[in-house]
């Protein structure tokens, strides 16, 4: 069989459907806050929060929560409010403080779920959650709807609050003294992260969203020079990149999650001979 | 008095660096706010801005001036120097205290944004990437987006540091006639004695002594004078 047979035969089944159309909203949304996270020097707040989001998971499967989006995603959004906030009042302590709950939450998570869970297989369900390994698969049809759901929203919100976010990244102090309610607004940022994270466990699993959100941004970031041209250029590299790695893993086998990933680690080392090529040729 | 501090104490987490200051700034003031030894300037300016609560005293807008219409020039920051961001990117969210809840700009503000870039001679770079501009193509951009957000009062945070002395002249004369021609009052905070005497119609000077008045005055008092000297001797 050739690779387009392989593709089709593949695509005849329901569940690689879904996991096609989950994959490009959820890569459109991870790289929307990317070119944001990481100018506020806030990469790892991404991190942290995945972490955050595995640990709850645990908590959901003992709890025997069939459906747990509702929970993690009730715990991530706190969580990533509180690390905003503090990080605000105490910027010397603000990466540790991640680097602790994070950490905290990773050990947490496993401790439970080793002690109190039931199934038979354990090091697969962790494995599954942190590396995201089959879960892309494994939605169910309400998954794939909130899925739907919250991508809308977070585009939606995106595009609503664009002027706003590029203020407020761009220079804060300037924003809040001529009126703009930074504090709102960088309180929006961190809601948002926290839903596109939840989203993102379900297709690269929790220790590789950060590549997610991050690579788009750097790429853009290197090819294009005004923030409205990075934004585009990050979204559509995520989804470029997602859509390949997607594709590869059902011809080849290999984990989604890793794939999407390697896809955007080529990406990102074109984007930067591509800049590299743009910069000598502009001089 | 658009602008007036009474027994003003400022200072981060109840620390007070400064204590009893008192000054005044009309429409149409220069005031020039010279430090001696670090002695809290940021403190001032965040303080002035409502982005600190002062810590004793009071800080009271009056005729016509709100919080929210200073505009100010920040010094570049760390996240500045590697920003994707256009220069109508740029200038355009000066624009942004104004637009309340509402999402987009509107064309008024386009029209605006593009009026000052005029106006700051940097019509031309509207397309350009703002982090591969000179330090003072940089201060235009910054300074045409605190004219966005306001016509008022203009709040400038050393506004030539690092500049080349062609360029700080360039940009001492911009700032002269935005005072002088379009009525828009200065507060500016330098280390250049030099430019502040030169320029300026009031003088703060905070540091051991405190001093505030006019120009003249500064010139005739002790701290004036010992100040002017020290610096001036020691830079000639």
């Amino acid at each position: 069989m050739n690779v387009f047979q392989i593709l089709s035969a593949n695509f005849a089944y329901p569940f690689v459907r879904y996991a096609l159309i989950t994959g490009v909203l959820i890569a459109l949304c991870s790289s929307l806050l990317g070119v944001t996270l990481v100018l506020k020097r806030f990469s790892f707040i991404g991190d942290g929060l995945s972490h955050v989001a595995f640990g709850a998971i645990a908590i959901a499967s003992v709890l025997k929560i069939t459906n747990d989006m509702p929970l993690v995603l009730a715990v991530t959004i706190l969580c990533a409010v509180l690390l905003l906030r503090t990080g605000q009042h105490a910027k010397i302590k603000g990466d540790a403080i991640i680097a602790m709950i994070s950490v905290g939450a990773l050990a947490i998570g496993y401790l439970i779920m080793n002690k109190f869970s039931t199934s038979s297989n354990l090091s697969g369900d962790v494995c599954s959650t942190l590396f995201g390994s089959t879960s892309i698969l494994t939605l169910t049809k309400t998954d794939v709807v909130l899925s739907i759901v919250l991508s809308v929203v977070v585009t939606a919100a995106f595009v609503l609050f664009y002027n706003k976010i590029f203020a407020v990244t761009f220079d804060e102090d300037f924003a809040k003294a001529t009126g703009t309610k930074a504090g709102i607004y960088n309180l929006i940022i961190a809601v948002i992260i926290a839903v596109i994270i939840v989203l993102a466990m379900n297709l690269v699993g929790s220790l590789l969203i950060s590549a997610l959100v991050i690579f788009p941004a750097l790429s853009a970031m290197r090819m294009f020079k005004s923030f409205r041209s990075v934004t585009i250029c990050s979204a559509v590299f995520s989804v470029v990149c997602a859509v390949l790695g997607i594709l590869i893993s059902i011809v080849d086998g290999t984990p989604v999650g890793s794939t999407i990933v390697a896809v955007d680690i080529v990406g990102f080392l074109t984007a930067l001979c591509i800049g590299k090529l743009k910069g000598a040729k502009a001089k | 008095m658009q602008l007036t501090a009474e027994n003003l104490a400022i200072g981060y987490d109840a620390r007070v660096i400064i204590k009893d200051l008192n000054f005044t700034v009309s429409a149409g003031d220069y005031l020039c706010i010279v430090e001696e030894n670090g002695a809290g300037k940021s403190t001032l300016i965040k303080t002035l801005l409502g982005l600190l609560p002062p810590i004793g005293g009071s800080v009271v807008y009056g005729d016509g001036l709100k919080k929210n219409e200073i505009g100010y020039l920040p010094q570049q920051t760390e996240v500045q120097k590697d920003f994707p961001a256009s220069v109508r990117e740029i200038v355009l969210s000066g624009c942004q205290g104004h637009k309340g809840l509402n999402p987009f700009y509107s064309k008024a503000d386009k029209q605006t944004a593009a009026q000052n870039m005029e106006k700051m001679g940097i019509s031309t770079l509207a397309r350009r990437c703002y982090r591969e501009l000179s330090g003072g193509q940089q201060q235009r951009v910054l300074l045409a987006r605190a004219l966005c957000a306001t016509q008022k009062v203009l709040l400038l945070d050393e506004p030539t540091a690092g500049l080349d002395p062609k360029v700080t002249a360039e940009m001492y004369g911009l700032i002269e006639t935005l005072n002088r021609t379009d009525g828009i009052t200065v507060i500016m905070i330098s280390h250049d004695i030099q430019a502040a005497v030169r320029y300026a119609t009031h003088i703060l000077h905070i540091g051991n002594q405190v001093f505030f008045g006019t120009k003249n005055d500064y010139l005739a008092g002790d701290v004036g004078k010992g100040f002017v000297l020290a610096e001036g001797g020691g830079r000639a």
